[in-house]
């Protein structure tokens, strides 16, 4: 018997195919993307702690939000775009005014001796506040620690602190965080504006 | 001329359809995949609000979710913002014993990595939100990530 030849597959649905496979996988990692800001809450006290030492007035950035989504940050009306700037220069205190926090010298693995403020951001707002501010204002007083986090590891490493943290070098991230520990304390919202 | 007819009047023999199976397999295996990472039925309205300092949520099997916004149906259940938990409307008093059951579910090493994942909308007051807080607070559930949009940098 003379062997007959197997004729060849037709392979033209084949790329049909390949396309809703790449349909499929282009839908779900669109669906796998859960971005946000990561905090950490503080936990709950037991009623007979003692009360903490009360802080100095210059040491603390006050910022408030009321139900209109205003800010009035240390005293004053502010706009949240200028936010940022505002709490880069209480944080870092570049020219150790009276008014800013003082600082202290602490000693850091790899950097040595530095002067670290004392300070500390407090954040309050209104039960009215939109989600939306309140994103806003976390969003900026945490840029504004990352950008002076960003210009000392440039002074310091010649790289950004974003790209420390992205390669895992915790030692050095870990020594410029110590520089600029992000201190927000939010306070009990107050209920003036209503729900 | 005779280069587009066929030799013969012979048919063309039938395409084998033995791999036809293994494709199919292949699509029913990925149906099951996709089908667990698929999320809950959202009964609230959340569009989140944009952000530029964000992190990528890693571990999703340690997330719990939590949605806070305006129900889809409002002529039902009103335009008052809602919580919800898993599949359904809830309690502000609901989300320890939410959190608790979800705890169970995992190993005990694990209870310290998990995360809460706040969903709200950006037009949610702050009332609710804080008070879910509080509540994740009583139960320290610590961890939480407020589920932002990715915005562009100034």
């Amino acid at each position: 018997m003379a062997k007959r030849e197997a004729p060849e597959i037709n392979a033209g649905s084949m790329a049909d195919i390949a396309f809703l496979l790449l349909v499929f996988f282009l839908v779900t990692t669109t669906m796998d993307s859960d971005l946000g800001m990561m905090r950490k809450l503080p936990p709950t006290l037991p009623p007979d702690m003692p009360k903490p030492p009360p802080i100095k007035d210059r040491n603390v950035f006050v910022v408030l939000a009321n139900a209109n989504d205003q800010l009035l940050v240390e005293g004053e009306l502010m706009d949240i775009s200028e936010l940022k700037e505002a709490a880069k220069e209480f944080i870092a205190n570049p020219m150790n005014k009276e008014a800013l926090p003082e600082k202290k010298p602490v000693d850091i693995p790899i950097l040595g001796q530095r002067m670290v403020s004392k300070q500390v951001i407090s954040l309050q707002n209104d039960n009215g506040t939109s989600y939306k501010l309140y994103i806003a204002v976390q969003n900026e007083l945490a840029s504004a620690y990352n950008e002076l986090r960003d210009e000392l590891a440039m002074d310091e490493f010649g790289v950004t602190y974003e790209s420390l943290v992205e390669k895992g070098d915790k030692a050095r991230a870990k020594a410029i965080k110590k520089v600029y520990p992000q201190r927000i304390s939010e306070a009990e919202p107050k209920n003036v504006g209503g729900q | 001329m005779s280069k587009f007819k066929k030799d013969d009047g012979k048919a063309d023999p039938a395409i084998s359809t033995a791999s036809l199976p293994d494709i199919v397999f292949m699509l029913l295996f990925f149906f099951m995949v996709t089908t667990v990472m698929r999320e809950v039925d959202l009964k609230v309205k959340i569009s989140t609000p944009e952000a530029t300092e964000i992190q990528k949520l890693k571990n999703k099997s340690l997330v719990t979710y939590i949605y806070i916004g305006e129900p889809n149906d409002t002529k039902v259940y009103g335009t008052t913002s809602r919580i919800q938990l898993g599949d359904a409307y809830a309690n502000v008093k609901e989300v320890g014993a939410y959190i608790e059951t979800k705890r169970g579910e995992h190993d005990e090493a694990e209870v310290p990595l998990l995360v809460t994942s706040l969903k709200v909308d950006e037009d949610t007051k702050m009332g609710v939100v804080t008070e879910v807080k509080q509540e994740l607070r009583k139960v320290s559930a610590l961890k939480i990530s407020y589920s932002t949009r990715e915005g562009a940098k100034k």
